[in-house]
């Protein structure tokens, strides 16, 4: 049954995934990768994360791609106005495209199975709470100082240079 | 200043407790709920009536004379009087044989009244040389198409059976006309 | 494993049952709560008091004539009120309706599911449920429709920020997040054992999280989205027959869902005051808790509409400023209060 439903979300998950990329419509795109996310949320639910799995949909599906979209939306893209992709660009995507496909493989080959333990589901929020606040406390903090950094840096650049002139 | 009414507005700052909504939200919300159970202001109209004057102009109706034959004449007074122009009319002689019917020679074989442009002034009441049409208190009622609200003669004449009182707004000035003595054809 | 799955079944077919007549009357109850608060009756012509008014409503709904608009994208024209309705209807399964019954000697929960995350449940659905609006107000090719669905994103996007942050301060008290054990920490009440519910402890976050329901539920002073007076219908202005309906259907069965987490979140649930005092048996004390527990959410809908007729709505600047401006570093602070507190009190 578990088995099933993990071919099934993974299925979902990559057809998703391959039509972001490959739908003509901006925002076909980001629908799909609502359903990629879901589909991933799935897979953390199958992990006994339940924990990870609302937050990733909160987080991502409820709020970043709700972002996403509602740039998209008030962009209107089509396909008139799609700039121009010079053929040096198409190339530079080909290169850093491939140099990551190299590197996921890399570190995915040297990587060992993870063996599941059931005893203990960091998935869950107690367990995780704890782990984040011992075993990963300085990286969980640096990574908040990175939010901060970003906070002001939006804010910094939302609040504009030339104040003085518009008023 | 030409009245008293006018008020200054104060744009002043508001002070904390203004600014924190909570306590105007409050205020209002106890407006609001003291009228919940106030008495309600709606009358239930088809079984519920509102009182109405005595004078109040309401549906017309075109007058049989005591015998039962219409009293219009199709003179297109009321027609020329209406400010709204609501109302149209032809008119048609009598037949040999219809004298019960209609009183004059002369008689409006359509006579149509625009209830929507109609706005009940009652100019066509006086402008009446033989006391034919006359508003009552009853109330137009409502229609799904405009075509419901033209009227023709179907629904402004009496039936012989059923007359319409319209007595009820008969005023002393109505009455003092009516003693008119050009107008003594009439009766 | 059969009997438990008829049993699951069947409670959520009892629940989206009421779910949806409670909606439904919602739209009667709106009317007519509307009408009293301006001194008029309402709608009372279909049977005594109106009480067939829904009926008549939904029958409306369907046969009016559906218009799908040429120029629209048809497929997601279809999928918004889905989507509006499926994220709805979905959020009532982790809400408590009610404590355990025992029927034949077996312990039935009145409760679909008791997730241990509960509330966050709670909250991935409904941050979905602003697609619906989205994609339908995108799909119609409407101006009007499209500033509505931009509208109403923004605003959920700010407003479930300062809910999750009065939310968190709840669960820094509770230290669950599951909705089953943070009613049952609320048991009691008045009476023998004197434990309050939890707005006794947390009234600024209890505020916020009100306000933040408004706003999530779009409804007065927060409707903006479908501000008739600036954007015609809002994202519904293209919709017509059922597919509207399953709009403002879809709000309605998000008001009653946060009624009811009001209620299971801050006042107790299905708990009610001196319940372990009356010397009641088990059973008889949880029907009466779901009793108890509709009336607190039979309250909070009639507040809902309270606001509604009262307060007019806010320009949309002062809601952003509201948002952001306000409540979240109101909740921020809640949140160090409370960790203030209660590291004080555990200590």
């Amino acid at each position: 049954m578990t088995l099933y439903l993990f071919y099934f979300l993974s299925f979902v998950a990559i057809f998703s995934a391959l039509l972001v990329v490959f739908s003509k419509n901006p925002v076909y795109s980001v629908l799909y990768l609502i359903i990629t996310f879901f589909a991933i949320a799935g897979h953390y639910v199958l992990l006994n994360a339940q924990f990870l799995a609302a937050v990733h949909v909160i987080v991502y599906a409820g709020a970043i791609m709700v972002l996403f979209l509602y740039v998209i939306m008030l962009l209107n893209l089509n396909q008139e106005s799609e700039p121009h992709k010079s053929n040096l660009i198409k190339i530079a995507a080909v290169v850093c495209g491939g140099l990551l496909m190299t590197v996921l493989i890399g570190t995915l080959r040297g990587a060992s199975q993870v063996v599941h333990q059931p005893g203990k589901d960091i998935g869950l929020v107690k367990n995780l709470g704890k782990i984040l606040f011992t075993e990963f406390l300085f990286p969980f903090e640096v990574s908040s100082i990175l939010l901060l950094a970003a906070m002001v840096g939006v804010v910094m650049i939302g609040k504009g240079e030339d104040n003085s002139v518009n008023r | 200043m030409l009245t008293n009414r006018s008020k200054v507005v104060v744009k002043k700052e508001m002070n904390f407790w203004e600014r924190m909504y909570l306590p105007a939200i409050l205020s209002g919300v106890v407006i609001t709920i003291k009228h919940l159970l106030r008495r309600k202001a709606t009358i239930k109209f088809p079984e519920q009536k509102r009182e109405i004057s005595k004078v109040w102009r309401g549906q017309h109706v075109l007058k049989r004379d005591e015998h039962g034959a219409e009293r219009c004449t199709a003179c297109g007074l009321c027609a020329v009087a209406c400010p709204a122009e609501a109302i149209t009319m032809t008119a048609a002689e009598r037949k040999k044989g219809d004298e019960g019917l209609f009183r004059e020679e002369k008689y409006a074989s359509v006579y149509e009244i625009n209830m929507l442009r109609c706005i009940f002034c009652g100019l066509c009441e006086e402008a009446c040389p033989k006391e034919a049409i006359f508003l009552t208190d009853r109330i137009v009622s409502t229609d799904y198409e405009r075509h419901g609200f033209i009227y023709g003669k179907d629904k402004l004449v009496e039936a012989v059976d059923k007359r319409i009182d319209v007595t009820v707004r008969q005023t002393p000035e109505v009455l003092e006309f009516k003693k008119h003595k050009l107008l003594s054809h009439n009766r | 494993m059969i009997a438990f799955v008829t049993y699951k079944m069947i409670l959520v077919l009892v629940i989206f049952t009421i779910t949806l007549a409670i909606a439904a009357y919602s739209t009667y109850a709106e009317r007519k709560v509307a009408a009293f608060l301006q001194d008029r009756v309402g709608p009372d012509r279909a049977g005594p008091f109106g009480i067939f008014q829904p009926l008549a409503d939904g029958l409306k709904f369907i046969y009016k004539e559906e218009i799908i608009p040429n120029v629209s994208n048809k497929l997601l024209f279809v999928f918004g009120p889905c989507i509006a309705m499926l994220t709805a209807l979905m959020a009532g399964v982790v809400v408590p309706w009610g404590d355990t019954v025992f029927i034949g000697g077996k312990e039935y929960s009145l409760q679909i599911t008791d997730l241990n995350i509960g509330i966050l449940y709670v909250f991935g659905v409904v941050s979905i449920g602003v697609y619906g609006i989205m994609i339908g107000g995108w799909s119609s090719n409407n101006k009007f429709s499209l500033l509505g669905a931009i509208r109403a994103s923004a605003q959920m996007i700010s407003y479930e920020i300062a809910m999750g942050l009065a939310i968190i301060a709840l669960v820094l008290m509770t230290g669950t997040l599951s909705l089953r054990e943070i009613t049952m920490q609320q048991a009691g009440g008045l009476g023998g054992d004197w434990n309050f519910w939890n707005v006794v402890y947390q009234p600024l976050g209890f505020l916020i999280f009100i306000v933040c329901a408004f706003a999530e539920c779009n409804r007065t002073p927060f409707d903006l989205p479908e501000c008739e007076t600036e954007l015609v219908g809002g994202y519904h202005t293209e919709y017509s027959s059922m597919k509207l309906g399953f709009y403002l259907f879809a709000e309605y069965i998000n008001m009653f869902i946060s009624s009811a987490v009001i209620s299971t979140l801050y006042f107790g649930g299905f708990n009610f005051p001196f319940m372990n005092n009356l010397g009641l048996d088990h059973n008889m004390i949880s029907i009466i808790g779901t009793i108890v527990l509709f009336a607190k959410i039979v309250f909070f809908i009639f507040f809902f509409m309270w606001i509604r007729w009262t307060i007019p709505r806010f320009r949309y600047d002062q809601l952003m400023n509201l948002g952001w401006k306000i409540m979240i570093p109101l909740a921020i602070f809640n949140i160090a209060l409370c960790a203030l507190i209660s590291l004080y009190i555990n200590r």
